[in-house]
Parts: structure tokens; sequence; C-alpha cells
């Protein structure tokens, strides 16, 4: 059942990936980064992160990538033109690619035999409780001064995006 | 772990039936409404009372001719209605409508599922019903649904800040995430529920809930992108027949999602406002007899000659619906159902309250009152309801 | 069998997403492209982050992806202000063509 799931997931995650790389007109790619976003949420609810899924979901995919949705519809500059690519790199390259990932993978497995297994409630530490827990205890710091950063991009997009004023 | 999926399976079916009932009928309410704050009768020719003019819609919408126009963009134009839709139906499946009841020897909750961040997955789905309505509006191909399209999802994601806002504050007083737990911890009487207790009573931050959740759901007065005299008719111009019916559905079903978080938040979900011990159980009966005595004291003497049958057999219905709250066997669960239904009635009505009333806001008016006074309001308010928690615990 | 997934899949998953980051950043020319590969190789990251919680057995990972996605959160803000700025002075989103301060 969670392999089952995680082969889904796993192949939309990569499929919509691809998309984001290939695809010529910027709104595509941005509703496949979408995609890749939502089933990486489903892993996340497979690995116990019950929190960071609707985090993803509603900070990720449901407020950035809305704001590159709202960026390429008002900017509207259309899809990228196809620039020549020699002969040798468009034969070569996407094998070259696959073995390098294919190599990648073999020594990740290598490294990592399957000891630990992973399936649903394997992890219950993922609650809003002790996350809420963490962040206020232990890493209290970084998120008064994420809150500073926050502050900071606030104030610099605004800057950046206003009109000059004549 | 089958009869699990079983009970699941027809749970699923009975809500899903009622809620597509509702989504239907929803729609003649807030016609008649309408139409009595105007002083004319609304729709009362296509049966009796105009009941079956839903149904009549749904005959409209389904045969007209379903066009895709050679210009837009396909595979979105034909996504957007998709992922609206779903998204406004995926959120029923958490909600609780009433405490576990014992169906032929099992026991489940009245809910399809309760998920420990049961209030983040409302949240994060009504996040993603964003892209139907911006993809709907790019993928037109067509400048008003474009700028349709873009002012209403610029004002659903800077509504949403003082609509999370909104929600923090009851949580910080109830603890928990989960949606039946919340309820549970309101239980009690009418002194219970979180917009009356706490160290804080919860009133700004159900005004402001109920504010931010009229400009989510693009309704009166903040639903300028898509009223017909302003924008042709805003993100949806070039959809049709179907497609547009699952834009309109999306619009009542997220109604309804906002209404029953609003009952489940604030106002207690299925607890009465006094304990059954002192004949909270006889408020239905009352209600029910009442409309029927009413109705046939209205048939002896009919406006008009059809109502002379119609309005002696609606008396009638109400009389036995009366009679069915009456029995124990279905009082454990028809009793809280009926709670909550007239709590998330009440509010349904308001908005169609004031659909009828409220002029709409201009879209600069609309923006800057999320950013320059509703955002401020909520984070005061979340600041002080968090001061007096840790005050008083 | 079928109900345990070995850990490491997920890796190998982070890996794939991250290569396919790096893979857009380098070879689109659009500047938005380039900026969502970069959102691509964020999330292979949080994968990562949370898989290796899940083996350690500990929320700190999670804490971890959180603040990433905070700073991405940030950077989306600004960047895209960026963006919307050279667009407006150089009219192209091509990142060949901004380069007027070569040479």
């Amino acid at each position: 059942m969670s392999v089952v799931i995680f082969l889904i997931f796993a192949i939309v995650a990569v499929v919509c990936g691809i998309n984001v790389v290939v695809q010529t007109h910027p709104i595509s790619s941005a509703v496949s980064l979408v995609g890749v976003m939502g089933s990486l949420a489903i892993l996340y609810l497979l690995l116990g992160a019950e929190f960071l899924a609707a985090a993803q979901v509603i900070v990720y995919a449901g407020a950035i990538m809305v704001l590159f949705v709202f960026v390429i519809m008002l900017l509207n500059a259309g899809a990228e033109a196809k620039r020549g690519r020699s002969f040798m790199v468009q034969l070569l390259g996407v094998p070259l690619l696959m073995a390098l990932l294919g190599l990648l993978a073999y020594f990740v497995q290598r490294l990592y035999p399957p000891a630990t297994a992973v399936h649903f409630g394997g992890f219950t530490h993922g609650t809003a409780q002790d996350v809420g827990r963490a962040l206020f205890t232990t890493y209290v710091l970084p998120f008064e001064v994420t809150s500073i950063l926050i502050l900071i991009a606030i104030v610099g997009a605004i800057v950046l995006a206003r009109k000059e004023l004549e | 772990m089958d009869s699990f999926i079983v009970i699941s399976l027809i749970k699923i079916v009975v809500v899903f039936a009622v809620l597509m009932t509702t989504l239907a009928y929803l729609q003649w309410v807030e016609r008649k409404v309408i139409a009595h704050i105007q002083v004319r009768p609304g729709p009362y020719r296509v049966g009796p009372h105009g009941l079956l003019q839903p149904l009549a819609d749904v005959i409209k919408l389904v045969t007209k001719e379903d066009m895709l126009p050679p210009y837009v963009n396909r595979p979105l134009y034909l996504a957007a209605p998709f992922l609206a839709i779903t998204m406004s139906l995926l959120s029923i499946s958490v909600i609780p409508f009433g405490p576990t009841i014992d169906v032929a020897g099992y026991r489940t909750w009245m809910q399809l599922t309760d998920l420990n961040i049961g209030v983040l997955f409302v949240l994060a789905v009504s996040s993603m019903g964003v892209y139907g309505i911006a993809l709907a509006g790019w993928s037109s191909n067509n400048k008003y649904a474009l700028l349709g399209g873009l002012r209403s999802s610029a004002q659903m994601i800077s509504y949403e800040l003082p609509l999370s806002m909104a929600i923090a504050a009851p949580l910080l007083v109830s603890n928990t995430l989960s949606l039946r737990e919340l309820v549970e911890r309101q239980s009690g009487s009418i002194l219970h529920w979180n917009v009356l207790h706490g160290p804080f009573p919860q009133i700004f931050s159900f005004v402001i809930f109920v504010i931010a959740a009229f400009a989510e759901t693009n309704r009166v007065p903040f639903d300028l992108p898509e009223a017909e005299n302003e924008l042709v008719a805003g993100f949806h111009t070039e959809y049709s027949s179907m497609k547009f019916a699952s834009f309109f559905m999306a619009e009542y079903a997220n109604m309804i999602t906002v209404s029953c978080m609003a009952t489940l938040l604030f106002l207690g979900g299925w607890v009465a406002p006094w304990p059954a011990e002192y004949g909270s159980s006889l408020v239905p009966v009352a209600i029910f007899a009442l409309a029927g005595v009413v109705a046939l004291y209205h048939g002896a003497h009919p406006g008009r000659r059809r109502d002379r049958i119609t309005l002696p057999v609606f008396g009638v219905v109400f009389l036995i619906l009366a009679g069915i709250f009456l029995l124990p066997r279905v009082q454990e669960w028809l009793i809280p159902l009926f709670w909550f239904a007239a709590k998330t009635g009440s509010i349904l009505f308001l908005y169609m309250w004031i659909r009828g009333t409220l002029p709409r806001f201009r879209y600069d008016q609309l923006m800057g009152f999320a950013w320059k006074f509703l955002f401020p309001v909520a984070v005061l308010n979340l600041l002080v309801t968090g001061f007096l928690v840790a005050w008083f615990s | 069998m079928m109900n345990e997934v070995p850990i490491s899949w997920f890796l190998t998953l982070s890996a794939v997403l991250f290569a396919l980051g790096v893979a857009g950043f380098l070879f689109r020319r659009n500047i938005i492209t380039v900026f969502m590969s970069i959102e691509l190789m964020l999330n292979a990251v949080n994968l990562s982050f949370i898989t290796f919680s899940y083996q350690l057995n500990q929320v700190n990972g999670h804490l971890f992806a959180f603040f990433v996605m905070v700073v991405a959160a940030a950077e989306a803000a600004v960047g895209l202000a960026i963006i919307l700025t050279v667009f407006k002075n150089r009219g192209t989103l091509n990142i060949d063509d901004v380069n007027s301060m070569k040479n």
C-alpha cells in the first residue's frame, strides 16, 4: 500500500519535474511545478510529516506559486524561442544525463541499504504540537531571525516594484 | 478493515448526495430570499413555489451547447473548472456533522474522516482553489477574462491573510487543530461556544472571519471581479454549459464550506444552546409544528387557487417532520444534525441577506480595506487573544 | 512487504529532482523558468531533510525544511520584484540579452 502510493506520486513528481524543465511557455512550467509540490506533499505525509505537508500546500503551492503565476500573467512575455544547439549535444545530452542519474542512484542505494523501512505511522513526532514545541524552544533564535528576514524581504519587494516618482 | 471501507463508502455517497442537493436548493433559497427582500415573489411557476426551478436550471445547463473556442489554451482551459470544483468539494470531507452514532451495530463518526490537521487541510484546499480562477482567466485568451481572473485571484489571496489570523485566534483558545476536538471542547451550552467563552470571547474573530469569508468566496459586497455589469462576466466569460456550471457549483460549495467552518470554530458545531435536559430537543419539534400550522392555516384561505392543494400538503409534511423529531431512536443523531444545519443555515442566510442589501465595493477600496484595515485588526486580535490565553493559564 | 518503502528510494527521488532543477537552471534562457528550477531544487532538498528526520526519528529535520520554506518565500518575493524591474527596464526576459554591463 505504501509502495503503491510512493510509486504513483514519485512518478508524478518526476514527470512534472521533467515538464518544468522542458516546456517552452513559463505558465506550463509553473503549473507543472505546482504538480511537483502537490505530490511531494503526499510523500511528506507518507514520511509522517503532517504539519509540513499542510505547510507545503498552503505556503509553497498556494502562495509562492500563485505569485509566480501572477508575474507570468502580468508580464505576458510569451514562450521561449528555440535556440540552435549543436548536433552532438542533441544526440548525447539525454543519454548522458540518464547515465549520470543511474550512477547517482546506484551509489545512493549502495550507501543506504534498505534498513529503515518507511510506512504510514512509522514516524509520529511530526504533529503540529511537536513542530511547534521545537520551533519555540530549541529553534527560537532562527525563528526570530527569519521573521526579520521576511520583514526585509517585504520592504525590499515593495521598494523594487513601486512606480518611480517622476 | 473491510467494514471500515464499506461504511466509508456509504458515508461518502450519503454526504455527496446531500451536498449536491443542498447546492441546487441553496440557489433556490437565495433567489427566494433576495426576491422577498426586493418585495417580489421570486421563482414560483416551476413546481409549487418554484421548488422545481433548480431542476429546470440543471436541465438547461446540461443541454446547452458545450463550445470549445479554438483560440483558448486547451489544457489549462479544460483543467480550470475541474480544479475549481474539486478543491471546493474536497473540504467537505473533514467537516463533522455530529457526534458518534451507532448504525446497525457499527460505531462511526458523523464525519468522513478526522485529520489531526483538519483546519490546515481546509486552508490548504482553499488556497489551491485560487488556481482554478487564475488559470480560467488566463486560458480564455480574452482581456476581460484575464482582468477578471487576476483581480479575483488577487482578492482571494489578499483576504486569505485576515482569514488565517481570524482562524488562529479560536485555535489558541481551543488548543487543537482537529475539527472534531474543536467542537468537543465547546460542549455544554451557548456559554461554552468559542464566541462567548474563554479568556477573550471571540466576537471580533467571528466578525473578521465572516468579512474575510465573504471576500474569499467572491460574494457581495466583494464580487466586483464577477459582476455582470462591470467586466462582462469576469473570469468565466468564455465558459458555457457544464464548465460554467462547475464554477457556479464551486462558488456555492465554497460558501457552504466557509459557513461550516464558522459554525465549527465559533458557534459550537452541533452543540445545542442549552443542554438537552432542559428541553432543547423540543425546539426543532416546535419550529416544524409551527411551520406546519401556519401552512395549514394559509391553506384554508390561499392567495392563489393552486395553493389550496400545495399549502396543506406542505403543512402535513412539516407536521410529520415534527413528529419524527420526537422519536427517541432518531433523536441521538438528528438533533445534533439539526443544530449544525440551523447554525450553518443562519450564516448562509446572512450571505443572502447581505447580497440583497449592500452595494459592492470598488476594487481599490476592496484591496485597501484588506491590507490597511482588516489585516492589522486581525493581527491585533490575535495578539490580544494570545496574551489573555497566556495570562489566564 | 508491499507496506514498506525502502528509505533509499526517497533519497533517490530527491537526487533526481535536484538534478532536474540543476539542468533547468543551467540550460533555460527564460529568467522565470530559471527561478522555478531553483524552487525545484529547494523542494528536493526539503524532501531529503524530512527523509533523514524519519530515519533518525527526530523532528529537527522538519524544522530545517520549515525554515527552507520560509527563506524560499522571502527569496521568491524579492526575486520576482527584481524580475519585474528587469523586464520594465530591458523589455526582455531572456537572460542572454541582459548583458549591457559586459565589455
